[in-house]
């Protein structure tokens, strides 16, 4: 009995699978890039030796050399080590703080999927009312009402993140819940707990991974704005935002310690769209 | 019809209703209450507290509060700010001119630069689209803020062609504007020419270039229209965006407004200030979403019928 269930009935008939791509160059270099920014975040020590908050201002606003590859900030900090140690700050705040929402949101949304209509209804029109407040607006929101502090500024984002979650969450489950083999399983008697751990978790969940390495990258732009916003990381941390804040006032005399840690910062983000889109078009090829 | 917009209109105003009491909820239920935070560092006598609870009517049953702070609200009256003693209204009502003016000119940029991209790029050869996508792609994953800085950086230090800060006369508006337009524009471009060369491909195209209309004639007289039906919807996110982003643009060129107004009152935590800031977007979010849902009413007689 079970042995046929668990084999999945494909119901809806999806397009043929395309033959599989080989990935684009674009792809192979975000991939690259990410790499090198994951051993900046594990062992910033590997790619910038020097202390990220050694002062020599004998050095200050220097432009890039060969001894300063992207140059020094007013205080005669290294910006290359300091972006390099950054990378740690500004990607645990968005990793964690994409966690906590694709967690938070994403149960939300199952719950409101499968729920009875009326507890369904409360939910997405909670849902609803905090997608009105324009993300950063709620992050600060969130800010003004806590301790300011990196546990903070996660959660804030997070509670910002949470309703897109929710909602995606919710509109899979709902399809899920009326596809062709749940009817079926339900037909063959499956009980309502082994019917959503064993089909509707799995289908509803697939997506989840991908949506949030997209929704990674937004993450990390707003941690870095709200950190810019001076409401993340104090100074001196090299968190990529606040450095940029910090150098905004210098911006005449020295571009690039504002403008290298912005580009770094850019980078990560459009890898981390790159992969996210190549990842769902391979995950809806597949189905 | 009617009964759509009346239901579009009922949901907008659950929304905010909810939002209000949320807000309201929060500051209930927020750490440190607000008797300690007027009290501060000044002298702290019972008599002194009784008589803040009584002026702020704390003293009475937490319905009738609630009742009242609807209402008060609803006259816009959104309490006074704990660090400058001054009505919120006031506050908001002097900064909320250079916001309103900055998003309205990022607004008009942003469509100049989204239509005047698809048309132009729409069917054309595959490196010229490619090259500008991957352009687009720049601008929207790109902060609002590190756009900000390059263009000041550039046109403000190094040409010298605009204002560095402040709000003084337009030219101080033009590179505000176009940090908030370029990202904004770049989303709406990419959906616009997707609907064009969908239209493009349509029998009426054929038809209207084989009457001997030009490209250009038949992508603006006709395609364009099409094409802006799935703009429009994407209307509700790009105004929460625009709010979001007009913020942090505000701070990186030094300009007066609601962004400086509320991340000022973030850090001092002068609640009710935050608060007003926040209802406000939220307020202006749901109506304009509300708007752009009447518009594509309007712009497509196909969806008056449902």
């Amino acid at each position: 009995m079970t042995a046929t269930l668990e084999a999945p009935i494909v119901v809806d008939v999806a397009a043929p699978a395309p033959a599989r791509k080989r990935p684009t160059p674009g792809v192979v270099a975000a991939v690259a890039f990410l790499a090198v920014i994951a051993v900046a975040v594990a062992a910033p020590g590997l790619l910038a030796g020097a202390d990220p908050l050694a002062a020599d201002p004998m050095r200050a606003l220097e432009a890039p050399s060969a001894a300063h590859w992207f140059g020094t900030d007013q205080l005669g900090r290294d910006v290359f080590t300091r972006v390099v140690h950054g990378a740690r700050y500004s990607l645990s705040i968005g990793v964690a703080s994409t966690l906590l929402s694709v967690v938070a949101g994403g149960l939300v949304g199952l719950v409101a999927g499968l729920a009875p209509r009326a507890v369904d209804e409360v939910l997405s029109r909670a849902l609803d009312v905090l997608s009105a407040f324009p993300e950063v607006l709620l992050a600060l929101l969130f800010i003004a009402f806590t301790e300011p502090g990196t546990p903070s500024l996660i959660m804030a984002i997070a509670l910002a993140f949470a309703p897109r979650y929710g909602r995606m969450v919710r509109a899979q489950t709902l399809l899920v819940r009326r596809s062709g083999y749940v009817e079926q399983a339900v037909t063959f008697g499956l009980s309502r707990v082994r019917l959503v751990a064993r089909h509707v978790l799995p289908n509803v969940l697939g997506p989840l991974p991908i949506l949030a390495t997209i929704g990674l990258g937004a993450a990390v732009v707003n941690a870095a704005a709200l950190s810019f916003l001076g409401m993340g990381p104090q100074p001196p941390s090299p968190e990529w935002g606040a450095m940029l804040s910090e150098s905004r006032n210098y911006l005449r005399v020295a571009w690039w310690a504002a403008i290298l840690p912005g580009a770094t910062l850019t980078l990560t983000v459009i890898a981390l769209t790159a992969v996210g889109r190549r990842l769902q078009a391979r995950f809806e090829g597949r189905h | 019809m009617l009964a759509a917009i009346l239901k579009r209109l009922g949901s907008g105003a659950v929304v905010l209703w909810a939002a209000a009491s949320a807000a309201y909820l929060a500051l209930r239920l927020a750490p440190g209450d607000t008797i300690d935070t007027l009290v501060g560092d000044g002298p702290d006598t019972p008599v002194i507290r009784a008589q803040i609870a009584k002026d702020l009517g704390l003293d009475r049953p937490a319905v009738v509060q609630y009742a009242d702070y609807l209402w008060r609200l609803l006259h816009g009256d959104f309490g006074r700010s704990y660090v400058l003693q001054r009505p919120v209204i006031d506050i908001i009502g002097s900064q909320i001119w250079p916001t309103v003016k900055l998003t309205l000119v990022a607004s008009a940029f942003s469509v100049v630069i989204a239509v005047g991209l698809a048309v132009l790029t729409a069917g054309r050869a595959r490196w010229l689209r490619g090259l500008v996508s991957g352009v687009e792609l720049t601008v929207v994953s790109a902060p609002g803020f590190l756009i900000g800085i390059l263009l000041l950086s550039v046109f403000s230090f190094r040409l010298g062609w605009f204002p560095v800060s402040g709000d003084r006369d337009v030219s101080a508006l033009v590179l505000p504007a176009l940090a908030l337009a370029l990202p904004i524009g770049g989303v709406l471009s990419q959906v616009i020419r997707e609907g064009l060369e969908r239209a493009l491909d349509e029998p009426f195209a054929v038809t209207a270039r084989s009457r001997g209309l030009t490209r250009l004639a038949l992508v603006w007289r006709h395609a364009l229209r099409h094409a802006l039906l799935p703009a429009v919807t994407l209307a509700g996110t790009l105004i929460g965006f625009m709010l979001s982003a007009a913020v942090i643009v505000e701070r990186v060129f030094g300009r007066p407004g609601l962004g400086e107004v509320a991340t000022e009152a973030v850090s001092s935590k002068d609640i009710p200030v935050v608060l007003a800031v926040v209802m406000l977007a939220a307020a202006i979010y749901v109506a304009l979403s509300l708007l752009a849902d009447l518009a594509y009413l309007l712009i497509d007689p196909r969806l008056r019928k449902g």
